[in-house]
């Protein structure tokens, strides 16, 4: 509204002047530097990680030689690649459900009237801003089989102490227990923000109906929270899929590749092997995986979100 | 009457328990924090025990001279800092140039562009690592600190998030300065920029903290020691020194701890950020 009252009042001056030619000129100088940026390192490299992921190329000797759909095959006939692309799904299935579940009922308590907010807030989101390397190296500590924190609760839980990154099943399991510490901070302050945004007075309606306490939650919370977990689901994903500074640390994508996802997979290729043609078809399936599984949830949840409404 | 104690009584009870739940979940959550911090206090002697020992005997640092000296923390730090600085700074710069651009001046294909660069977010990091890589290599910027800032220097994230700041600022202290022959240029520093504090900080913070925390670009473009970053360096501290988690946990607590001075004296603009990236859609 302000804009548009504002835009009415521009003073004569400037009408006949400088505003009608426009102003592609300045426009011009205020957008370069961002432009010249964005075309060395985002433009040109979305464009030829396209061109090389057809070619192989070690980029250092000799030309880039085409070899059409030839990375593309390899990639598909690769039994790594398999287990690389079941590995990170495996990640994503296991992460994302927990992780919004948990911040889910964190920011729903966190919405109820409690003592001391401002630092249980601070306790939970202090995770989210720490460097990823450092947070792995604190659980490689927690997760040492002999003198490590989690066995010791393990075994006063009255279980038997687990070789935690040693073993495939069970290092999968700690990296994900690691990841839903790390990241539920964001989910819980996106919950908030979403928790916040519902009027009392709908809850109070549904009082009056005599509504109970999980009927309300079900009938009001849940519905009314159904764009921002939508947005919460479609953002995890795609940030699970590209996971890799913590698997890095934590694992290093072991033991016997348990833990390697597509990211490390394609980090290996490109700049341990620098077979940077087929890095870059690994690199832009990725690309496309996420757009597709975008697309369609989007497509999905239009539907059952928003077609109900 | 004896109906109605008997629900005050619960509804108390109900309210201790659930503060009990939730301070046991929050003490749970920081205690790989705590757990870190102790450990670097601690001697080797009294971190290999079982039971694990929470407090050490006494608070030593000796850990710590021994970190700072096993690798030269001293300069990874030295590095990290002035990368972060230059990039938070020059994405102020720029982003608030391209928000303004995108804000206040009309020029043609303006919103097309506008949504081009949103989409640019949209792009998986591991698309572009390669071609920039090579975009550097080429460049011979390899292992220098313009490979690990100038990638840096521009953001969607942060243009869009000025932006959106930018295009609640009623116009007409712009007016006044314009009919008073201010450049656009001057417009966006004395008017914009003042008022834009806000937005600016939350970017800043933004900033600083994905750059001082990044790990894996600056392992793809970083060769020697002398270029690393705090946590290159403990990355690769890490396989050097694969069990000894005094020095290891005194690394940690070096790259954990800017972040977290920042976070507590700034941590509405962290929320922001979180809230407004979240808003985007």
């Amino acid at each position: 509204m302000i804009l548009t009252d504002s835009s009415k009042k521009k003073s004569p001056k400037r009408k006949t002047g400088s505003f009608r030619k426009g102003d592609l000129g300045s426009a011009f100088l205020f957008l370069s530097p961002t432009l010249v940026i964005f075309s060395a390192f985002i433009l040109f490299p979305v464009f030829f990680s396209f061109y090389l992921s057809f070619q192989k190329w070690n980029m250092f000797s000799g030309d880039a030689t085409f070899v059409g759909l030839d990375n593309y095959a390899r990639m598909f006939q690769s039994a790594e690649f398999w287990q690389v692309l079941k590995n990170t799904a495996i990640y994503s299935i296991g992460t994302i459900p927990i992780n919004m579940a948990l911040s889910l009922w964190v920011a729903y308590l966190l919405n109820k009237k409690l003592a001391g907010k401002k630092f249980l807030r601070t306790a939970f989101f202090a995770p989210v801003i720490i460097s990823p390397v450092a947070a792995a190296l604190i659980w490689r500590w927690m997760y040492d089989p002999n003198f490590g924190l989690v066995n010791f609760c393990v075994e006063m839980l009255g279980f038997n102490p687990v070789n935690w990154l040693n073993e495939p099943t069970a290092a999968m399991f700690a990296l994900i227990i690691m990841s839903v510490w790390k990241t539920f901070g964001i989910n819980m302050v996106l919950f908030s923000a979403g928790l916040q945004g519902i009027p009392d007075s709908y809850y109070e309606a549904a009082e009056l109906d005599g509504a109970g306490k999980f009927a309300k939650f079900w009938h009001i919370t849940i519905p009314m929270l159904a764009p921002t977990t939508f947005f919460i689901m479609i953002m995890s994903m795609i940030s699970s899929f590209q996971v890799f500074d913590l698997v890095y640390v934590l694992t290093s994508g072991g033991p016997l590749g348990s833990t390697k996802v597509l990211v490390f997979y394609v980090y290996e290729y490109a700049f341990k092997f620098f077979e940077m043609g087929y890095a870059s078809a690994i690199s832009y399936f990725l690309f496309a995986l996420l757009f597709l599984l975008t697309m369609f949830q989007i497509k999905f949840m239009k539907s059952k979100v928003y077609g109900a409404a | 009457m004896g109906g109605d104690r008997y629900i005050k009584v619960w509804k108390v009870s109900k309210k201790v328990f659930l503060h009990i739940i939730i301070y046991a979940f929050a003490l749970l959550v920081i205690s790989p924090f705590l757990w870190m911090i102790l450990t670097s206090f601690k001697d080797m002697s009294e971190i290999y025990v079982y039971p694990p020992k929470w407090l050490p005997e006494r608070f030593n640092f000796d850990n710590y001279v021994k970190a700072f000296t096993a690798a030269p923390f001293g300069r990874y730090y030295f590095n990290s800092l002035v990368v972060a600085f230059a990039v938070t700074l020059g994405q102020l710069i720029t982003c608030s140039m391209a928000a303004f651009a995108f804000a206040r001046l009309r020029f043609k294909g303006r919103d097309i562009l506008f949504y081009i660069f949103l989409g640019t977010m949209m792009i998986p990091y591991n698309v572009t690592m390669i071609p920039s890589f090579m975009v550097l290599y080429w460049l011979g910027w390899i292992d220098t600190y313009y490979a690990l800032i100038v990638p840096g220097l521009a953001s969607a994230f942060g243009t869009f998030l000025l932006r959106q700041f930018f295009i609640t600022i009623p116009r007409e202290l712009e007016e006044a300065a314009y009919i008073d022959g201010a450049s656009r240029f001057q417009v966006l520093r004395r008017i914009i920029i003042p008022l834009a504090k806000p937005a600016l900080a939350t970017l800043a913070i933004f900033t600083f903290m994905g750059v001082f925390n990044d790990f894996i670009w600056a392992l793809i473009v970083v060769n020697s020691e002398q270029m690393q970053t705090v946590q290159l360096g403990l990355a690769i501290f890490r396989d050097r020194y694969l069990t000894e988690w005094d020095l290891l946990m005194a690394g940690s607590v070096t790259a954990v701890l800017p972040i977290l001075i920042v976070f507590f004296f700034a941590q509405k603009y962290f929320i922001k950020g979180i809230t407004l990236s979240g808003l985007k859609e």
